[in-house]
């Protein structure tokens, strides 16, 4: 584990390995340990793949007594590392999010079944059967960074990112899968759309999708994508 | 309370205060004020708590007409803004008789000037702030830049707000007291600053010579910039990470100083992403952030590195002035 300055209101925390299941467990488990026992001036903090980001007011942790701000949080970090131990498994849950594959939706299908000499239906047969692991939300408020895309799948990034990605795009983008919760620029894949809205100031958590949860992705058709419910809690999946 | 219409919006004007900390794990940037100081000042300055939303102006700013008498503070560029003719003043309190139409015009010099009203701007709280998400939506006015037409209010003034707007409502129809913030204490706003900079996470992926050159050249800033962050341009190749090491997305803040493969840094503001996959050279100290805010397309840019422990003290130094101007303020009257 290494405790790297993130300028002068935040640390970076690395956690060894990269990109696994356990290290996004790893991650998760030490956010919560942090949250569960706040330091004075902490703000917030965001788990990642192989990473914790912990913010904080230098004016709060400097105006206890002792350390400067940084050894005072790396104390605090580390201690809280050590009671959080090593992890454990995902604490998710499972979603199965509804995407209508291809067509007009799924504008880059055909292109990455090209550039792997697969058909459009065996890309859709690989995406959706695989399990993904959410190891990071960010990008975008929602945007979900999924872990677990079939190596068959793994296709760089446009050379040229789109000036519009519709809001519900579900994309490929090297070795990660992800969904386009807002309608922004972008520069992966589009494979399919999801109905299901992925973010939602009002609600708590705004996020649908949380790092570590788990997702698995279902087809539908055109037909039912056009009366599905955009939040897995009105109606069956 | 105040009514104001908007009669021309501005290139792009919005709802701004100083963000929504806690929800960076779901993907929301905190947001708020590009120019915190400036805002900051500008609210306290009419009476208001240092976090109240403002309005953050753009380049070009709008024209509003106040339906109401309304303290009012002006902050960060400058600008020949204007009320019937009358020039309003900078970084001091401003009474405006009701129906006075306020014109902002083109900045003059910096990228944002903040209008600050007593009271504030009344909008509700979107996932603890008051400030325009305008990417996702959410936030200020409809979640959007303001328009034509639109109509803003303010919420109920402070007593000190009151009582100082009463002593300066007989001296005319635009009335600005006769103290200000002194130069000393406002930011050290400059055409082409050289900011301070902590080292990033991955400084010691960078070569010798780019980092070198990180803090030796000067750097041009971008049309492509925004609220997200400013880009930055200097001559080929840019700034050479070694590219064997495999980086993991991780948080990044605002001030990041990240490096894409083409070699042309990105300065990262408020509106910045939550989590980055580019290595970061180096970081903007909180306490230069604000004339980052105020860089347009064309402007330069220079960095020189302050260990961490100078970057602290340079902030706490600035949160006692800031406090100590607000105590300050607080005893004025007219």
């Amino acid at each position: 584990m290494k405790i790297n300055p993130l300028g002068d209101a935040a640390v970076v925390v690395t956690l060894e390995g990269a990109a696994e299941a356990g290290t996004v467990a790893v991650a998760q488990a030490l956010a919560a340990a942090l949250e569960a026992d706040p330091i004075a001036g902490f703000s917030e903090c965001v788990p990642a793949n192989a990473s914790v980001a912990v913010y904080y007011d230098p004016v709060r942790i400097a105006s206890a007594a002792g350390a400067p701000p940084f050894e005072r949080l790396r104390a605090w970090i580390e201690e809280r590392a050590a009671a959080a131990g090593a992890g454990g498994n995902p604490q998710g849950r499972l979603l199965t999010v509804p995407v209508c594959y291809g067509g007009e939706f799924g504008p880059d299908l055909e292109a990455v079944g090209a550039a792997h000499g697969l058909g459009a239906e065996e890309v859709v047969a690989l995406h959706h059967g695989a399990e993904y692991l959410v190891s990071a939300v960010g990008f975008t408020p929602g945007f979900p960074y999924l872990h677990g895309l079939p190596e068959r799948l793994h296709t760089p990034r446009r050379g040229t990112p789109r000036s519009r990605v519709p809001a519900g795009s579900v994309a490929i983008g090297g070795t990660q899968s992800g969904i386009y919760p807002f309608e922004t620029p972008g520069g992966w894949h589009l494979i399919g759309r999801t109905p299901w809205r992925l973010f939602d100031p009002y609600a708590r958590p705004p996020a649908l999708l949380q790092v570590g949860d788990r997702v698995r992705f279902q087809p539908v058709t055109l037909t039912a994508f056009g009366s599905w419910p955009g939040h897995p809690s009105q109606g069956a999946e | 309370m105040a009514r104001i219409h908007v009669l021309k919006p501005g290139m792009f004007t919005t709802v701004q205060d100083l963000g929504r900390p806690g929800w960076q794990r779901h993907g929301v940037t905190p947001g708020g004020a590009a120019d915190a100081q400036a805002l900051r000042f500008a609210n306290v300055l009419v009476g208001n708590a240092a976090g109240a939303a403002g309005l953050e102006i753009t380049l070009v700013g709008p024209t509003l007409r106040f339906a109401e008498a309304s303290l009012v503070a002006i902050g960060g560029a400058e600008s020949d803004v204007a009320a019937g003719g009358v020039r309003l003043p900078a970084w001091r309190p401003i009474r405006l008789e009701q129906g006075a139409e306020v014109a902002f015009g083109v900045l003059r010099t910096g990228c944002r000037s903040y209008l600050a009203v007593a009271g504030g701007i009344a909008v509700p709280r979107v996932l603890g702030g008051r400030g325009t998400h305008v990417s996702a939506g959410f936030g200020g006015l409809a979640g959007r830049a303001l328009r034509a037409g639109d109509v803003l209010k303010s919420g109920p003034a402070s007593a000190w707000a009151r009582r100082l707007a009463a002593a300066l409502a007989h001296r005319g129809t635009v009335s600005a007291a006769r103290w200000e913030i002194g130069m000393g204490a406002r930011p050290s706003y400059a055409a082409a600053p050289i900011v301070r900079v902590v080292r990033g996470a991955q400084w010691d992926w960078f070569s010798a010579g780019s980092r070198e050159r990180f803090l030796q050249d000067r750097f041009t800033v971008l049309p492509r910039s925004d609220r997200m962050g400013l880009r930055l341009t200097t001559a080929a190749p840019g700034l050479v990470a070694d590219g064997r090491r495999e980086m993991v997305s991780e948080g990044v803040a605002t001030g990041t100083v990240q490096v894409p493969p083409d070699g042309q840094p990105i300065v990262l503001l408020a509106d910045r992403q939550t989590i980055g996959g580019y290595p970061k050279i180096a970081n903007v100290a909180s306490i230069d952030q604000s004339l980052l805010a105020q860089l347009r397309p064309g402007d330069t840019v220079g960095f020189r590195e302050v260990s961490l422990a100078e970057a602290h003290e340079l902030w706490l130094a600035a949160e006692r002035q800031f406090a100590t101007v607000s105590q300050g303020i607080a005893l004025h009257t007219a």
